[in-house]
């Protein structure tokens, strides 16, 4: 429940953070919190670093500057133990699932409660069952290998598996590309369920305008190297043609059309 | 305790009033917890969730579980004190209903053993047709290639000799050496109570330049360039470039396979008079320094032993072998299904039946070569 946790705190914070691939500057100076409960919505265009922002956060890539906090703990070169307490805590969604393509789906989802818990193999079915419903894929998946899946299919097992520890943060890579329409706003609908029951904290890199005005509290753009971050209605009045661009364009005004008239 | 359920009677319904943390780290303990409620007969179940302090889904899912199992009984189960931030996730696993997964089980020991057998035969046939499908198309597009020599892929065959040959230079050379000390010494042992330990020489001669060299080379090279051909392939059909260059109209025969089979045919002769050199060069030092026989003796002797005629026809193996492993190597990367796991297996089953098809080749000639009494 919410109340346990201290809506001021800040579940991840990230500052001063530089990221750099392929030795080319994409980020400077980038400095954020991520509160408690709340989903953060991460674009900008294609190659300008928002995969590898998350891929920093979680310490995958080391940052070529700064520090990230996670739950207050400084994640820098993250050892074995850190990350064995680290995946207790979180969930991550890679772009294409990232399944592991040696077990079934139910497999997969089991792999964190296998490793994290001492479960009994009838109430790790169970759980595993749970989420395969929770996400919305049809029963006869669990039992399917993910090489016999389609695209979105995967995404959504992936997504089952990152909620299997039924993690406080969730850092989610593109998780509706690719999704049909109705799977799409399903999705919405469960993180934003999650979020409410849950306190569940989301860092979410999407393109998805519906995602980002459905249940996105807040946006960070990344533009020229930049992060900007704000509401909705803070960055339609920012200035920069990107940003304008991005949220102007006939598929942006589309989506704050829905978004008025549905209140 | 960190949870409990209580239960009480009010009245003719049961209360259950579960407490505490309901969540996944404590989900053995709640199961057991739910195991204990025994509603016996009631018509009326009443859940208070008031003593509730924290709640994931798996927690929710155990209590709508046990309430599932009530009304199963045909009691009729309300839920109280929900609260607005328990809400949504009830009303998340109420609406996505969870079917149970079915466990397989893997049967009895001798049926089991009859069903892999009968797997692994038909497996088994049908690699080999498949391994006779991919030869003929292979076949044909090297006759259309021919045809059209314009198309053959030169960079790519060179860069393939320089990976599987030249690369290869110095593992082949240093063991040959290595094998040509050992049976030295072993000929040396044998012949010497006899007298006749300039004979080792001889046995070196023949044995390294009719088999040994032509075999050492094609064994190192299917396990050194046979899984590469496979691994190579098989990442690109994980990756979908081999179906992305047919939907341009390459063919992947012409583009993968022709420039490898090729590349190999081309370097595997060179490598086995290497490796003929390298096991002679072996022998001749340990002659040298155990048996006192002089280069200018081993070399006089090598000569009466063996003719020219002999290294040929070591080394006319060498592209049989050569063809063999390339195809092989490039038909189980072609097999490779989209997962990780089929990528390391077809790269075991590539080396082991480049390595068996080498040495069943290699029998072949040698009754070939006997029956025309060479």
């Amino acid at each position: 429940m919410r109340s346990e946790s201290d809506a001021a705190a800040a579940v991840v914070r990230v500052r001063g953070v530089a990221t750099r691939a392929g030795g080319r500057i994409l980020l400077r100076n980038a400095g954020f919190d991520l509160r408690s409960g709340e989903v953060l919505g991460v674009v900008g265009a294609s190659g300008s670093g928002k995969s590898v922002l998350l891929r920093t956060i979680v310490g995958l890539t080391p940052a070529a500057a700064g520090t990230v906090a996670i739950f207050g703990e400084e994640l820098g070169q993250p050892g074995r133990g850190d990350l064995r307490r680290f995946g207790k805590k979180w969930g991550v969604l890679f772009q294409d699932g990232a399944l592991f393509s040696s077990l079934t789906v139910a497999e997969n989802i089991m792999v964190p409660l296998r490793e994290q818990l001492d479960l009994s193999p009838a109430l790790m079915h169970e759980i595993a069952a749970l989420k395969i419903a929770l996400v919305g894929l049809p029963p006869d998946t669990a039992a399917k290998m993910p090489a016999a899946l389609s695209g979105g299919m995967r995404k959504r097992a992936g997504l089952a598996r990152a909620l299997a520890l039924d993690p406080k943060l969730l850092f989610l890579d593109e998780p509706t590309a690719g999704l049909d329409p109705i799977a799409a706003t399903d999705f919405d609908s469960l993180v934003r369920d999650l979020k409410e029951s849950l306190g569940l904290t989301v860092f979410m890199v999407t393109h998805d305008l519906d995602s980002l005005t459905a249940v996105c509290d807040r946006i960070a753009v990344i533009v020229d190297q930049h992060l900007v971050i704000g509401t909705l209605a803070e960055l339609l009045r920012n200035p920069d043609p990107w940003i304008q661009q991005y949220f102007s364009g006939p598929r942006g005004r589309a989506a704050r059309i829905a978004e008025a008239a549905t209140g | 305790m960190a949870q409990s359920i209580e239960q009480t009677r009010d009245g003719d319904a049961l209360v259950l009033r579960p407490r505490g943390r309901w969540v996944i780290a404590d989900a053995q303990a709640l199961d057991a917890r739910l195991a204990e409620v025994r509603p016996g007969a009631v018509r009326r179940v009443r859940i208070d969730l008031a003593g509730i302090e924290a709640m994931d889904t798996t927690g929710a899912w155990l209590l709508f579980r046990l309430k599932r199992s009530l009304e199963a009984r045909g009691a009729a189960v309300s839920v109280d004190h929900v609260g607005a931030e328990l809400a949504p996730l009830f009303a998340q696993i109420e609406k996505h209903p969870v079917e149970p997964i079915k466990r397989t089980h893997r049967g009895f020991g001798l049926i089991v053993l009859l069903a892999h057998i009968g797997f692994r035969t038909v497996e088994f046939l049908r690699l080999t047709r498949a391994l006779l499908g991919f030869f003929g198309e292979v076949a044909i597009t090297f006759v259309r290639t021919g045809a059209k020599p314009r198309r053959l892929r030169f960079t790519p065959m060179v860069a393939q000799m320089q990976r599987a040959g030249v690369s290869a230079v110095g593992i082949v050379g240093l063991l040959s050496f290595l094998v040509g000390i050992v049976m030295t010494y072993i000929g040396a042992q044998q012949l010497k109570p006899y007298g006749a330990a300039i004979f080792t020489v001889n046995l070196l001669a023949v044995g390294f330049l009719r088999e040994l060299g032509g075999l050492l080379a094609a064994i190192i090279i299917a396990g050194r360039s046979g899984s590469a051909f496979t691994a190579e392939i098989g990442a690109m059909i994980v990756n979908e470039e081999v179906d992305a260059m047919r939907t341009l109209g390459l063919d992947p025969i012409e583009v993968l396979v022709v420039p490898r089979i090729l590349g190999l045919i081309l370097t595997l002769p060179f490598l086995t008079f290497w490796a003929d050199f390298t096991g002679l060069a072996g022998g001749a030092v340990i002659c040298r320094i155990s048996l006192d026989i002089p280069l200018t003796t081993f070399l006089a002797q090598l000569h009466s032993a063996v003719s020219l005629w002999s290294v040929f026809l070591g080394i006319i193996k060498a592209p049989f072998f050569a063809a063999c492993i390339a195809l092989i190597g490039c038909n189980e990367g072609l097999l490779v299904t989209r997962s990780a796991e089929s990528v390391g297996r077809r790269t075991t089953q590539s080396v082991v039946q480049a390595i068996f098809l080498v040495i069943v080749l290699d029998a072949l000639f040698s009754i070939f070569f006997n029956a025309i009494g060479i």
